[in-house]
């Protein structure tokens, strides 16, 4: 591409705002926004709902208990309410951005709206911001919800660093959920037929789910020595596999949350654990300072940020580079 | 602007270029509109004229050349040029689960519009394309040419300088055509200049005061259409003629001015001349015995010079 003539002019973010305020209340008023709650609430409700009986039953004190409804697997099905989420996030990100720049296209709506004068990269953004916004206020919704159901039938409020961190998961949960609405509509500017890009979203997802753990303890595994010499060979390991793990945004997701709503998480891996309270003095099962854990997560947070940034960044140059005309 | 030769031309393009790979898909065309004009792009499919549309909007990359737009560079500044030009995609689409109405608000907030004014604005541009009263009706049940009107209201609203529209009329049935032409006729009658693309020759010679002549690339021919007449079909005045009873040819040939005799099907011929010799023509058939049915003078037919063109260009590939 010969960029000969100089740089363009005028700010490219003209246009934002109603590109946004249009996505927004397309999502919001959608079926598939419909479907989408519903999904959440069987999906998201149920988890809740078995770990608030289980808890009911548990007699000794806990100072975050509260917390637990997030992260407790109840009895009754394996599977606690942020692992259930982190499932369904991705699904839901893919569900509002699939379609976001490819279906415009097909309508033919595309070339009309960027003879408006809008750059190509004030609807892109516009276009993120209102999946994520969508995204946002469901989860926000989601969030209220079970600790509405927390506050009825715990029967117990909700300390103040136990809000802090629940508001601070609900902040990561959102910019996870960003990382997976960017790779959607990378997905949506790459190809021009729909079911193709959100095959391509759902296949990625199933990647990172379950072949992404396998692959990399298989990995883990060829690097491992026959005989451990030491404990900082042990943990050096323990800390590569992590590193492989964290390239997979439900990793990093499930750590950050798990620092938030377990006070108690120090390090992350068991063998780190143990070491850290061997060596540091420090006991296990207390729990740390609120931002002691943020401290901790921090790495995570801005994985999860970072990765949401460069997707999108992908996207849009792809889509800078694309032909309008059918 | 300050060039007094250039005051008059909304668009004016120099040597523009468009290459995807090797292929030249626009070849360093010329080309310039007036303000308050009708201008026609026509040509085979992929001769290059939507490329052209979307350099003028900077909707695409030129290859080389300049284009000015409203003295805008829409390579630099496609913002200020996108404000004040209107564009009909080929085949333009709207939001099927909104409203008319509402597909245009969402245009009026991309043009900032004030909120004040929009209501009007839209309503006034309904109007005119006679959409007023489905305003409230969601596009999905719109007809084709109704969208195409839908179209045309946005650059109604827009209040454009330009109007571009990439095959305006395609697929759409007579009269619908036919109505579309009229608010195309609107437009330049409130001081938009228009720059239309079609390959639906004789329809868009109703409406153009001047056309190019799109072929591989190149602008083949531009003018007006009885300029590129003049051009093709060669200079003077065609006629034809139906008579039988006499050697028609040979009695045709005598008058003085005509310059070839073409049979034309049976019984009928065309005459090229360079003056109006159908008094003399007339005079001639009757004076030789023959029974003359009809003499007419033929007008010049865009379609005529696009076949003639295209089949001489063929022949000296």
């Amino acid at each position: 591409m010969l960029r000969n003539q100089g740089r363009r002019e005028g700010s490219p973010f003209t246009g934002v705002g109603p590109v946004f305020v249009k996505e927004l209340s397309d999502h919001l008023s959608s079926t598939r926004m419909l479907v989408l709650t519903l999904f959440v609430i069987v999906f998201g409700a149920l988890p809740v709902g078995f770990t608030l009986q289980t808890l009911r039953e548990v007699t000794q004190s806990d100072q975050y208990l509260f917390l637990r409804i997030f992260t407790v697997s109840p009895q009754q099905a394996p599977i606690s309410f942020i692992t259930a989420l982190t499932f369904m996030i991705p699904l839901m990100a893919i569900g509002l951005g699939f379609d976001a720049v490819n279906s415009e296209f097909n309508r033919r709506t595309l070339s009309r709206v960027l003879s408006q004068p809008i750059y190509r990269d004030a609807l892109l953004l516009g276009k993120f911001l209102g999946g994520l916004m969508t995204l946002a206020v469901a989860l926000t919704a989601l969030f209220l919800i079970v600790f509405g159901a927390g506050l009825l039938l715990l029967g117990l409020p909700p300390r103040g660093p136990e809000v802090v961190r629940g508001v601070a998961f609900l902040l990561v949960a959102i910019a996870y959920g960003g990382v997976w609405l960017a790779v959607a509509m990378l997905f949506s500017v790459i190809f021009r037929s729909t079911a193709t890009s959100a095959l391509c979203s759902l296949g990625l997802w199933l990647f990172f789910f379950l072949l992404w753990p396998m692959i990399a303890q298989a990995i883990t595994t060829g690097f491992m020595p026959a005989q451990f010499r030491s404990v900082d060979e042990v943990l050096s390991l323990e800390a590569f596999s992590s590193a492989l793990q964290r390239l997979s945004p439900g990793t990093l997701f499930g750590e950050a949350v798990l620092g938030l709503l377990q006070p108690e998480t120090k390090a992350f891996g068991d063998f780190a654990n143990l070491v850290m309270a061997q060596t540091r003095g420090m006991i296990p099962g207390t729990p740390l300072p609120f931002d002691q854990s943020l401290l901790l997560i921090w790495p995570q947070i801005t994985g999860l940020i970072a990765g949401m940034i460069v997707v999108f960044s992908i996207a849009y140059i792809v889509f800078q580079r694309e032909e309008v005309r059918a | 602007m300050s060039d007094p030769l250039k005051a008059d031309n909304v668009i004016e393009a120099r040597g523009l270029l468009k290459l995807y790979g090797s292929t030249r898909a626009v070849d360093a065309i010329d080309l310039s509109i007036r303000k308050g004009e009708i201008f026609g792009l026509l040509g085979p499919n992929g001769a290059g004229k939507t490329t052209t549309i979307l350099m003028m909007l900077g909707l695409t990359e030129t290859s080389g050349g300049s284009v000015d737009v409203l003295g805008f560079n829409p390579v630099r500044q496609p913002l200020e040029v996108k404000r004040r030009v209107g564009y009909l995609p080929d085949a333009v689409g709207f939001y099927d689960h909104l409203t008319a109405r509402e597909n245009l608000i969402y245009i009026a907030r991309l043009l900032d519009i004030p909120r004040r004014e929009t209501d009007g604005r839209i309503m006034e541009a309904l109007r005119a394309v006679q959409l007023a009263d489905v305003a409230d009706r969601r596009v999905a049940t719109f007809s084709r040419g109704m969208r195409q009107r839908l179209g045309i209201a946005e650059i109604v609203m827009k209040k454009a300088e330009v109007a571009i529209l990439d095959e305006p009329t395609s697929g759409l049935d007579p009269h619908a055509t036919f109505e579309l032409l009229e608010m195309i006729r609107g437009l330049k009658k409130s001081g938009v200049a228009v720059l239309l693309s079609s390959h639906l020759l004789d329809r868009v010679q109703s409406v153009c005061d001047r056309v190019a002549l799109f072929n591989k690339g190149k602008i083949a021919l531009m003018g007006t259409v009885v300029e590129l007449a003049n051009q093709v079909l060669g200079a003077g005045h065609p006629i034809l003629v139906e008579a039988s009873g006499t050697d028609v040819p040979a009695a045709l040939k005598g008058i003085e001015g005509v310059q070839q005799v073409v049979p034309d099907g049976t019984g009928t011929w065309r005459i090229v001349a360079d003056r109006d010799v159908r008094a003399a023509a007339a005079q001639r058939i009757v004076g030789a015995g023959g029974s003359l049915t009809r003499l007419a003078e033929l007008q010049p037919s865009l379609e005529e010079v696009y076949t003639r063109y295209f089949e001489e260009a063929r022949r000296a590939a």
